[in-house]
């Protein structure tokens, strides 16, 4: 390891020196694509009178060349990081980040003492948001997702409200309370300033979690909340520059503004819907071209991030329902390699995303572009913490009397005190219209994202040690557990039924049988539905083959021997049952990192192609493949009967029997057995009953597919 | 057998729907009557939940066995002071799991053999997963499970390994509607 270093630092080196070189050659140009406002300074070139053999011609690609020049060094960095020991478990990636920009700009401003490159409302909202806020949408583990909607949306909408209010007004209070230096600051622009700085991005409190695999419902309810959060945060923020556009701003307008607010929101989840159905089912066609497949999902997002921005609607809604919408469908229709590249690239576009956002921070940090006032500062920074924390508390107050799994104490801590600040806030400061206090509110921002990241990410990894965070179990009997929840969660449903009342499996329930019926067979390939059971048939007995054959064949053991399982198997089941069994407890979630992608994802991925196995029984394969079909034909209905019809190679006689008067031998025949002939239960011969059950489970014991 | 303490209110709602699933009024449920829940019968468990309403042997269900059965999902009390003579009341911890063990355990023999648990999976995961592979999920599930090693998981087995999260789940998992909203009244006790 030691080794490595001096070579890192030779690779690092000359591109450190380039920077540095490059820069005080000015920008003679003020057109340097959308991201760059430049100051024009031109120095003179001597123009050529004859040929050269060799020439410099570094105007000619400079602004690509540097932003190039950016992003690798942030890419050098990181990797540094990752090599350098214990580091990555005490700092998260986000300071790294935040430190090469000051870095960057120290260099800058060092060599150039003169304005330097700065954002534009353009380039920030059209370039660098849409993949951070895609990445985050895509790798939103779904169901969780949507079972703590209620908690999730009560946080996101509520909180963020209560945050941006309370700190606008107190702000406003602040500003009133000394005129001399803080008069000309009006209420909107406290209110404007109040939104984005609520704006909440803790991914480096979800790397933390990384770390210390806490539970998924912690994890989700940060996840999905900071990710709603933003798209609140920019909605509001629109609504008030819209509104510091106005000579004056009456009740009215304030009334159109909240309606405003509604129609924005639902706008983006609508447009976003139809754009991800749209991708859904054109993935289902692209089985013979499927170089291109990831390129569907990046343009149909992108696109419905356009349209929603066009219509004034909210593009951050629509991109992350479009991704949540067609994830299931495109990564069933859609080549392993392909689900690959779409991953890859997502986190590479979000990550250098993130990048450049943050190198400009850094960059604007050193400049003299600073005001400073410290009553401002300091109730700012002051007031985000204060509202925050009490915002999660009473909300969590509220939330937990409804809320089946209570929101503990714990869970709240961490809620509160990894609301970090983040690249969006940066960038939304950046962009308001100039007025006279504009600098002093980048200064505050700046000063609140360095605090939250630095102070704040560093030590909620020991601060919540000590809390003593209730920890996902890592070493789990998942098996049984993941059988017992998934019956209970039928019970319930069913009991629910029985009683006549809609609680909140039956949505559930019905939502997936919709999805089932009509979805699924419409927006996915034919011979992709029965993928999953298939290809986990195959991966296991490519597994086994691999093992050397040392294990028995793939022929059903009437008699399982109790042979401890090994880890493989166990993966399998696991993988077998989080997927068919429908389990919203899925626990196999990590955590979500803008810069990883998880070990799980890619070792899911088997490196040889899979070839068909001869010795696989094809007629298991076959019964698979037609019988799934029939099954979704609304045999669910009768279930009785498609259970029964389902049976032909092995007796399930889960509903028959019991009913019926039907002795054993008919049912040792392998008919369907017909619960239309069913009987009451005769009520003279229980125990003939309990011997034909015997015999039935025992039939069943030695059943094999023929 | 044991207390039942369900509020009047939801007594009269619960009869009110026990009038409306016995279609012919005829003063019990028949297994008929709930498969007419036309969601039940989608359900993968559904045969099993209408079974666990009757007691063995019997073909009809009468409201007072109705609410008995449904008085196990209300949400248990936590400190409950632990009279040893009073019986447990319907909905402690102990009942509850009882009644997810009689799920599984369909001949009532006091264990979770081999193949009712097969049968509990094959009806759970449907036509979508190989036998193969349910055999090795159900071997697995028993190996977790079974300490003395017998190869079926009796209840205190069952209330050791799996449900350890689930107890408390099946706790708070409760149907809302049920919950008590004035203070109990101890409706029924029989023998």
């Amino acid at each position: 390891m030691a080794v490595l270093w001096p070579l890192y630092l030779l690779i690092s080196g000359p591109l450190w020196a380039c920077l540095a070189l490059t820069i005080p050659d000015g920008h003679p140009e003020a057109h340097h694509g959308p991201l760059f406002n430049t100051s024009p300074v031109s120095p003179s070139v001597d123009l050529p009178n004859a040929l050269r053999v060799f020439s410099l011609d570094y105007h000619h690609v400079q602004a690509p060349f540097e932003i190039v020049l950016w992003i690798m060094l942030a890419s050098l960095a990181k990797l540094g990081f990752h090599w350098s020991g214990r580091v990555p478990a005490v700092v998260p990636e986000s300071c790294v980040l935040i430190m090469v920009g000051l870095l960057v700009g120290g260099v800058i401003y060092g060599v150039r003492h003169s304005a330097p490159p700065t954002l534009s409302a353009d380039a920030f909202f059209l370039f660098l948001l849409p993949p951070i806020v895609l990445d985050a949408g895509y790798f939103l583990p779904g169901r969780l997702f949507f079972e703590n909607l209620g908690t999730i949306l009560w946080y996101a909408v509520l909180g963020t409200l209560w945050n941006v209010l309370g700190i606008g007004l107190c702000l406003y209070g602040v500003c009133l309370l000394a005129p001399s230096s803080l008069g000309d600051i009006s209420l909107l622009h406290c209110l404007l300033f109040g939104s984005l700085i609520a704006a909440v991005d803790p991914v480096a409190v979800l790397s933390v979690f990384q770390e210390m695999h806490v539970n998924e419902q912690l994890h989700i309810l940060v996840f999905g909340e900071s990710l709603l959060n933003d798209a609140v945060t920019v909605v509001l923020y629109k609504l008030f520059e819209s509104f510091l556009r106005l000579p004056s701003v009456t009740g009215l307008d304030v009334l159109v503004g909240g309606c405003r607010v509604v129609v924005v929101g639902l706008g983006g989840l609508f447009v976003g819907l139809f754009f991800g159905l749209l991708a859904a089912l054109t993935s289902r066609f692209t089985f013979r071209a499927q170089v291109i497949a990831p390129l569907f999902v990046f343009l149909y997002s992108y696109l419905s991030y356009l349209t929603s921005e066009m219509l004034h609607f909210s593009g951050i809604m629509a991109i992350v329902t479009c991704a949540v919408t067609m994830k299931q469908y495109v990564e069933a229709n859609v080549s392993e390699r392909s689900n690959t590249s779409i991953q890859y690239f997502l986190k590479m576009w979000s990550s250098v995303s993130e990048t450049l956002i943050f190198i400009f921070l850094g960059v604007s940090t050193i400049q003299d572009i600073h005001m400073w006032s410290w009553p401002f500062v300091c109730s700012t920074l002051l007031l985000c913490l204060v509202m925050r924390a009490t915002g999660v508390l009473f909300l969590t107050a509220v939330v937990n009397k409804l809320r089946r799994n209570a929101v503990t104490f714990r869970d709240q801590f961490i809620i509160a005190y990894g609301g970090l600040r983040g690249a969006i806030c940066f960038s939304l400061v950046f962009l308001i219209d100039d007025f006279p206090k504009k600098r002093l509110f980048i200064t505050t921002t700046i000063v609140v994202i360095l605090f939250t990241v630095f102070v704040q990410g560093m030590t909620i990894k020991p601060l919540v040690e000590l809390l003593d965070v209730k920890r996902k179990k890592r070493a789990l009997p998942t098996v049984s557990e993941e059988i017992h929840s998934r019956l209970l969660d039928h019970l319930l449903s069913g009991i629910e039924d029985v009683v006549g009342y809609w609680g909140q499996h039956y949505w559930k329930d019905r939502f997936e049988q919709f999805n089932k019926k009509y979805l699924r067979r419409f927006l996915i390939g034919e011979h992709h539905r029965a993928h999953s059971s298939i290809l986990r048939v195959y991966q296991e007995v490519e597994r086994r083959e691999q093992r050397g054959g040392d294990e028995a064949p793939p022929v059903v053991d009437p008699r399982p021997s109790s042979r401890p399982l090994l880890p493989e198997e166990i993966d399998s089941i696991r993988r077998i049952l989080s997927r068919n069994l429908h389990n919203f407890n899925n626990k196999q979630t990590a955590a979500y990192s803008r810069h990883t992608l998880h070990q799980e994802v890619t070792a899911d991925k088997m490196r040889k192609p899979l070839h068909r196995h001869r010795s696989l029984p094809e007629r298991r394969v076959d019964n698979t493949i037609t019988l799934c079909p029939q099954q979704e034909d609304g045999e669910f209905a009768k279930s009785y009967k498609g259970r029964a019809r389902l049976s032909r190679s092995h007796t399930v006689c889960s509903a028959g029997p019991r009913w019926s008067k039907l002795p054993a031998p008919s049912v040792q025949a392998a008919q369907p057995v017909d619960p239309e002939a069913a009987a009451v239960c005769p009520q003279d011969a229980p125990p003939t009953e309990r011997a034909t059950k015997k015999q039935l489970s025992f039939i069943l014991e030695e059943e094999k597919l023929v | 057998m044991f207390l039942i303490s369900v509020s009047a209110a939801h007594l009269l709602r619960l009869y009110e729907r026990f009038q409306f699933l016995d279609k012919d009024n005829r003063g019990h449920l028949r297994p008929e009557d709930f498969e007419a829940v036309l969601e039940l019968s989608e359900n993968p468990i559904g045969d099993r939940i209408v079974e666990a309403f009757f007691k063995p042997g019997q073909e009809t269900v009468d409201f007072p066995s109705f609410v008995r059965v449904l008085a196990h999902f209300r949400p248990t009390e936590k400190n409950r002071n632990r009279d040893k003579g009073q019986p447990d009341p319907a909905n402690s911890r102990t009942r509850k799991l009882k009644f997810a063990f009689r799920l599984y355990d369909r001949d009532r023999d006091g264990k979770i053999s081999r193949a009712e648990l097969l049968q509990v999976l094959r009806e759970m995961l449907g036509m979508q997963v190989t036998e193969e592979q349910l055999q090795s999920i159900a071997e697995r599930a028993i190996q977790e499970a079974d300490l003395d090693k017998d190869g079926a998981i009796s209840f205190d087995e069952f209330r050791k390994v799996g449900p350890l999260e689930l107890g408390s789940a099946f706790i708070l998992l409760t149907v809302r509607h049920l919950n008590d909203e004035v203070s109990s009244l101890s409706y029924w006790r029989s023998g």
